[in-house]
């Protein structure tokens, strides 16, 4: 008798779910044998001694396990398998539900937690900076949680918000600015988030239809399973941070030798003996703690999930830093015979933070580098020992640009911002009606923040010059951003599903009420002492500011599946805003999405190379109603504060009050989509190919006019003038290059096109250019960019330089293109800020326990005005008073120029960048000391980028470098630890 | 939940909410003649009134004296500001942002007039308040109308015709009629007509707001310029009013005080104080702490110093000079005829010290004369409380030297009696050399022979240079582009050049022809 014995086990997925159909193998034999739909398994006749057992499913990595086998026993091997990629069978969230991925007839993306960005992220939307295709997110800049600008699609408005709509586990979050917080996504913990999907074109997002023009990006939090055994998990990083990139600006030396050579007596003789790099001053390198521990199972059969997170992170700017405490708690009991689902989520967080006066990093890329940073003499006293540009009296020199250094520290500017989001969502399938479910979804999303601007007695910007030597009189202190928000939700909706023979329908009907509260109160300016009035008469006119609004939506859906063939979805949404008058207030929007399945046509059913095929196309419109104020279409009058008397009869006081501009016809911007796509999935999916191509057109646009001069109480108003059209392909591949027992290499490369017109303004006259925007420096009120018809909505407004033989731009010379013989009136329209192409590509390798994935992002076509080398490239700079110099941007030796030529198309620049978004290194170490697994990785974030761009980003959205923070490279030690 | 929709305003009233009272209707009518003198209900750092320009730079008065003084011998800059040197190299366009500025500020004013004249019809006024306040408002009314009258004569004045708007007109988006220069004209004409009566008694009303006085010099001003406005020559007229100006009860500054000559005690940041208030009939009012702007006369005495020379700050009252306008020699030359010197002529106050007179280059703000015409400080040579950031100095719209000289150039235009003009004249100069008004001096006087109209020409840049007022004048006597006289700078040249004589007006901005099809560019633009 052979010395045998058995094996067998449970194969099962991250849900304790049985997967049926895995192969297991016994390694170096031809024993094996598949799962049964319970997942179970067994192998009968396995040699005696040590042996591997490999365990696969298509989707899942690979699994192997020892075994000792003993002669007459079973040894039990089970298994869980993570899954690898994106499966058809998935369920994907939409608006109110989800569905297959398979059934989707949308442009719909989805990006889960093993495919985010790793390393450092503070705020969650870069966890999938350069996953998706046509999705653009652009940071502005390296100050902890500094907001991003999120595009779905490019630019979708002109004045209305162009961002997405952010559903967090059910709840559509306010979308506007909470005071003293950059980024309202800054206050969810990116360790909380499970799964991101973005609903990109109508026939997706018009289910929410009110606010989806941007797209919708719904946001899945982690959270516990039925019968989960208890499990701790500790994430914590250590981060460190440096400058990525700098401003150019001449060093002390050359600066020196500069002036000497050039300026006047009066100017040479303003020049100091140091030699600052008042860069080198201003930033630091950084250090970053984030801890988040969960605790996450099941308790009598409720699944539970608690967490908690703390990050301390320092920006490289000096002074600048950010807090962040988060507490998270998920519940889903199942009662009523599991037929009530009640989920119950609650996201809190404090945020602290202290802000840096971006200013201070452009002033000190220009400040003389002469001059010290601290320096002994008496006259420095006041101004806390930090040396500054002082005129005849000891006072400020007026025009003189203030010590950055000095700056920084004396301004102390800090907010404490708290926010809840929570929801509880009843889901319940009613007993007796196979397939009808009713669903309620209350939630809230509340935000209470306070923020001071401290400003020391040592300022040279607080200077009193009504008593300089009283440090309580000088300086000043005001409570700035006191704002408290509510967001309450309520949503109800019927859904019944039906199947008769091959074909199942499915329809739904519900009603959302969202009220939106932003008030808080207003504050004066103290000096220093808190008590003393820097405007002695200075009284609140207006305690403060109150803006409510309200949504009212009904909205259905039906889909349509026959024989998992031929697919269709169809969605009608009502909305009404109190931000429109009544008879405007009322919004439509439907969407029609079909899909034809082809891989489930008997032709395909069977071919085993293509795995998935399916065709899309879908069409739908979209609104937008997020501009201005609450009640601008209302007649009102606004209160004059202190500063704004008119004093009659040389009264003490006089305050006024005076007429609001309104539009009272203000109504909906709308958007159609168009899209068609394809899906493909080839060798069991193994490489799933996504291409889309789209056109929207947005009408009736939510743009600031300019109204007939007399006919209303402003010169320009909100009003629904023109038509703005993007049109675009994307394309999205998943490989999964190497599948092996050790080796597994998964990439991920999406690419974008999107051009970017505005088709109509309405009625023009032929000699108006546009409306100009796009705030340069350089004197007051220039502006580079405009707006006109067949143009991208902010392309630059320039001059075309003329350069000379040897390659120089001439100074002052432009090429006449209307041949009128002057230069003056040349403007023309030039390139744009937002790239044509973004691209991304991603790799994930794993070998046994090492992984290795790195992230790198391309945009192509997006130009970036150099304002700062534009402002500061000339050598008038050095020459601009008589009482203090600045630096120039060594660009001056490149151009020559002795006059700023701000409107030159020389600095239009191109910006195509490509960046290495990051790269991780990291080893599964295991069950080690009791835990059930650890991990260790190193990250490096932003290690390169690529771009002949010379300024300080490339990556700037607007595309006007100016006073940018520079993006950090961080680097980050992290470890994941299971208990 | 349906009714939700309807959401008003917690602080911001509605108009229902905004005319309880007569003093309700005093903090609007506030709000009008602040239109002048602001750019936003939050003082000089709120949100701008009037957008697509900087709020300080698209202040009424800011803008207003830019395109008066900035276009002629009297003023240059040093700015690099978008547009801001096309002014005085007179090469403007349709698509000038700051000539945008001026318009919208006019029409601004305009519409805020509109509405209190419309929220102030005799049904309104009864029925929102006591009976006994109804005259008082009515008073409020006619004010309003005034200082529609003189927004739309800037309308005429710069621009010839323009959008016509009343307070018939509902407020909203629709385009008005364009009215041509006559059509503006006749109405303002008829409007100071009605109000010369409607409007407070001369010296009957309380500082700051206007009378019949006010009225009467507007329309003096209106007939001066009658024959470029309407064709019509009009002195008579104009010698008319000016003389009901004269004879209200106005008088000069005839007292020096120790810090300023008589003269410069109108410029001076007590001037809403007698004896200045005495002569200024109508003032726009500012106020260091309380009537705050980057543009008015904080512009005008922080703009023309360059916080270089300490001497300088101190005599003007300021500590941020911005460094920004000078006068040409043009101007100081004017003050060495017939003998005199700005020594003699106590209204040529120019900072000399590390400035040269020539200018090579107009961005240089060492090159050419400063002006201390403004200054922040009080009569006493006191500096004022609170910051010096901002200037307490009002600014003259219609001062009774003015009305003077009016009178003089009617007469010197045969229209009027030339004994009292030269009386007139002469009264004005001996004020300006310090004398006594009342007795005749052989430095001071001019004789009928030299009362020409040149003359009157250069006596009012010696008067009222700096006041708003000199490109109107040139205008009126050809001189604005013509050869006949240039000045360093004119056009664009050194020596000075003639432009074409389509730049007596301004041309309307492009962005109004696009959003009101019904206007008429002017000619050659």
């Amino acid at each position: 008798q052979a010395q045998t014995g058995t094996i067998s086990g449970r194969v099962t997925d991250g849900k304790n779910e049985g997967i049926p159909g895995a192969t297991v193998l016994i390694e170096g034999t031809s024993l094996g044998s598949s799962s049964n739909v319970d997942g179970t398994y067994s192998i009968q006749n396995v040699p005696a001694g040590p042996q591997t057992v490999v365990i696969s499913f298509v989707g899942y990595n690979s699994v192997r396990r020892p075994v000792t086998v003993v002669a007459g026993q079973n040894a039990e091997v089970s298994a869980s398998l993570a899954e690898n990629t994106t499966q058809l069978s998935e369920a994907v969230v939409v608006g109110y539900g989800t569905q297959r991925r398979q059934d989707i007839t949308g442009a719909v993306a989805t990006v889960d937690s093993r495919q985010f960005v790793q390393g450092q992220v503070t705020n969650s939307d870069q966890l999938i900076q350069g996953k998706v295709a046509g999705v653009s997110i652009t940071t502005s800049g390296g100050a902890p949680g500094a907001p991003s600008t999120v595009r779905i699609r490019g630019n979708s408005s002109l004045n209305a918000n162009s961002d997405p709509l952010y559903v967090i586990d059910g709840v559509p979050v306010d979308k506007n600015e909470i005071k003293g917080v950059s980024n309202p996504l800054t206050l969810i913990n990116p360790s909380d988030i499970e799964t991101f999907t973005v609903l990109k074109d109508a026939s997706a997002t018009a289910i929410y239809g009110n606010r989806a023009s941007g797209g919708v990006i719904l946001i899945t939090t982690k959270r516990g399973l039925k019968g989960e055994k208890l499990r701790v998990e500790l994430n914590s990083q250590l981060g460190v941070s440096t400058v990525a990139r700098r401003y150019e600006s001449l060093s002390a030396g050359e600066f020196r030798d500069l002036v000497t050579a050039n300026g006047a007596p009066a100017q040479i003789a303003t020049l100091g003996t140091a030699n600052t790099n008042w860069q080198n001053e201003i930033f630091r390198t950084a250090a970053t703690y984030d801890n988040t521990v969960s605790l996450i199972g099941s308790v009598a059969k409720v699944p539970f999930r608690v967490s908690y997170g703390n990050l301390y992170q320092e920006g490289i700017v000096i002074t600048n830093k950010l807090k962040r405490n988060t507490g998270s708690i998920s519940l889903s009991p199942m009662l009523l015979d599991d037929h009530l689902r009640i989920d119950i989520n609650a996201k809190g967080s404090v945020l602290d933070n202290r802000f840096a006066n971006y200013d201070q990093i452009g002033i000190a890329a220009f400040f003389d580098p002469t001059q010290p940073v601290r320096a002994s003499e008496a006259q420095f006293g006041r101004y806390g020992g930090y040396f500054q540009f002082l005129g005849p009296t000891g006072g400020p020199l007026g025009n003189a640009p203030g010590n950055p250094v000095a700056a920084l520290n004396n301004v102390n500017d800090i907010s404490t911002v708290k926010r809840l989001i929570g929801n509880v969502q009843f889901d319940y399938k009613v007993h007796g009606v196979d397939g009808l479910r009713a669903n309620l979804n209350l939630g809230l999303d509340i935000s209470r923040s306070k923020g001071s601007k401290d400003i020391s007695p040592a300022d040279f910007g607080g200077y009193n010059k009504d008593a300089p030597n009283n440090p309580g009189l000088n300086g000043s202190y005001t409570q700035s951003s006191v704002q408290d928000k509510d967001m309450n939700l309520l949503e109800a909706y019927l859904a019944y599903g039906k199947q008769f023979g091959g074909t199942k329908f499915d329809i739904q009907g519900g009603y959302a009420y969202q009220t939106f509260v932003d008030q808080g109160p207003n504050f004066l300016t103290y000096r220093s002492n808190r008590t003393t009035l820097v405007n002695p008469d200075a009284k609140l006119t207006v305690p403060g500011f109150y803006n409510k609004y309200v949504l009212v939506s009904y909205f259905s859906r039906a889909t349509v599946n026959v024989q998992d063939k031929y697919l269709l979805t169809a969605t009608l949404r009502n909305d009404r805003t109190s931000r429109f008058r009544n008879g405007y207030n009322s919004g439509w929007f439907p969407a029609l999405g079909l899909a034809w399945r082809v891989k489930g046509e008997s032709f395909l059913k069977d071919n085993t190379t293509i795995s998935e095929l399916k065709l899309r196309a879908g069409y739908g419109r979209t609104g937008q109603q997020e501009i201005g104020g609450a009640y601008d279409t209302q007649p009102r009058y606004a209160l004059g504060n202190s500063e704004a008397q008119y004093l009659f009869g040389n009264a003490a006081t006089g305050f006024i009050v005076g007429p609001l501009g309104y539009n009272a016809v203000l109504t909906w911007e709308t958007t159609n989509t168009l899209n068609a796509g394809l899906d493909l999935g080839f060798l069991d999916n193994r490489l799933t190919a996504t291409v889309d191509v789209y056109e929207r057109k947005a009408s009736d646009l939510l743009v600031e006019v300019n109204v007939p001069a007399g006919s209303n109480l402003v010169n320009r108003l909100n009003a629904n003038q023109g038509t703005l059209r993007n049109r675009g392909i994307e394309l999205g591949l998943n490989y999964g290059v190497i599948r092996s027992e050790n080796l597994n290499w998964d990439v991920n490369l999406n690419g974008a096109y999107n051009v970017n017109k505005i088709t109509s303004l309405g009625l023009q006259d032929a000699s108006f250019p546009g409306v100009q925007l796009g705030d340069i420096g350089g004197g007051t009120g220039n502006q580079i960019q405009i707006r006109s018809v067949g143009f991208p909505t902010d392309a630059f407004y320039v001059r075309q330089q003329v350069y000379g033989p040897d390659g120089r731009p001439v100074e002052g010379v432009y090429v006449d293109r209307n041949g009128n013989g002057t230069t003056t009136d040349d403007f023309y329209r030039y390139k744009q800020p937002s790239p044509l192409v973004t691209l991304g590509f991603s790799s994930n390798v794993t070998y046994k326990k090492l992984f290795l994935a790195f992230t790198l992002r391309s945009n192509l076509g997006n130009y970036v005005y150099n304002a700062n080398a534009a402002d500061r490239g000339t050598y008038a700079n050095a020459q601009a008073s008589t009482l203090f110099v600045n630096n120039l941007s060594p660009d001056v030796r490149n151009t020559g120029f002795t006059r700023q030529q701000l409107f030159s198309d020389y600095y239009v620049q191109n910006a195509s960048f490509l960046r290495c978004q990051n790269i991780s290194l990291g080893y599964n170490v295991g069950k080690v000391l009791g835990a059930s697994s650890l991990r260790i990785t190193g990250n490096v974030q932003n290690p390169f980028i690529i771009t002949k761009y010379k300024g300080v980003e490339p990556e700037i959205n607007g595309g006007i470098d100016r006073n940018f923070y520079p993006v950090a490279r961080t680097y980050t030690l992290g470890i994941a630890l299971g208990i | 939940c349906q009714k939700d929709l309807d959401q008003t305003p917690k602080y911001e009233p509605t108009p229902d909410k905004v005319y309880v009272n007569l003093a309700a209707y005093k903090s609007v009518l506030g709000k009008l003649y602040g239109g002048f003198a602001l750019t936003s209900l939050g003082g000089a750092n709120g949100d701008s009134d009037i957008k697509g320009i900087d709020g300080g730079t698209g202040n009424y008065l800011r803008q207003l004296w830019s395109a008066q003084e900035l276009t002629t011998d009297e003023a240059v800059v040093a700015w690099n500001d978008p547009g801001i040197q096309d002014w005085h190299n007179m090469n403007w366009d349709a698509n000038n942002p700051l000539l945008r500025g001026l318009y919208n500020r006019a029409y601004y004013e305009i519409s805020l007039c509109n509405e209190l004249i419309r929220e102030s019809s005799d049904d309104k006024l009864t029925s929102r308040l006591p009976s006994g306040d109804v005259a008082e408002a009515k008073r409020y009314r006619a004010e309003a109308r005034f200082l529609r009258a003189v927004s739309y004569m800037h309308v005429i004045d710069l621009f010839g015709g323009g959008p016509f708007v009343t307070e018939a007109n509902e407020v909203g988006v629709a385009a008005p009629p364009y009215n041509t220069r006559q059509q503006l004209y006749a109405f303002v004409e008829s409007e100071l007509l009605a109000l010369k009566s409607e409007l407070a008694p001369a010296r009957g009303n309380e500082f700051g707001r206007v009378d019949q006085a006010a009225a009467s010099g507007m329309l003096a001003r209106l007939y001066l310029n009658a024959e470029v406005y309407s064709g019509t020559p009009q002195y008579a007229k104009a010698a008319t009013e000016a003389q009901a100006v004269i004879n209200s009860g106005y008088s000069l500054v005839t007292q020096a005080s120790s810090a300023s000559s008589a003269y410069g005690r109108n410029f001076l940041a007590d001037n809403n104080l007698a004896p200045a208030s005495n002569e200024i009939i109508w003032s726009i009012l500012l106020d260091a702490t309380r009537t705050t702007t980057y543009g008015g006369t904080t512009f005008l005495v922080n703009g023309s110093t360059n916080g270089a020379s300490a001497g300088w700050q101190r005599y003007v009252g300021q500590t941020t000079g911005w460094g920004g306008m000078r006068a040409t020699r043009a101007l100081f030359d004017k003050f060495f005829l017939l003998g005199a010197d700005t020594t003699v002529d106590r209204r040529g106050r120019f900072w000399t010290r590390g400035q040269t007179l020539e200018i090579n280059d107009q961005s240089q703000f060492t090159q050419g004369v400063g002006v201390t015409k403004y200054r922040n400080i009080n009569s006493d040579g006191s500096l004022i409380v609170g910051s010096q950031n901002f200037s307490s100095v009002d600014f003259p719209m219609l001062r009774l030297s003015d009305m003077m000289l009016i009178y003089a150039e009617a007469a010197a235009r045969g229209a009027a009696a030339r004994a009292t003009g030269l009386e007139y004249v002469n009264k004005v100069r001996r004020r300006a050399f310090g004398l006594n008004i009342n007795a005749p001096s052989a430095a001071a006087d001019i004789t009928d022979a030299q009362m020409t109209t040149d003359f009157i020409l250069d006596e009012r840049a010696r008067e009222l240079h700096w006041e708003a007022q000199r490109r109107t004048d040139l205008v009126r006597h050809g001189k604005f582009t013509s050869a006949s006289y240039l000045w360093p700078w004119k056009g664009g040249v050194a020596a000075g050049r003639a432009v074409g004589d389509f730049r007596n007006l301004f041309p309307l901005p492009t962005s109004d022809l696009t959003a009101n099809p019904n206007l008429k560019q002017n000619t050659g633009y």
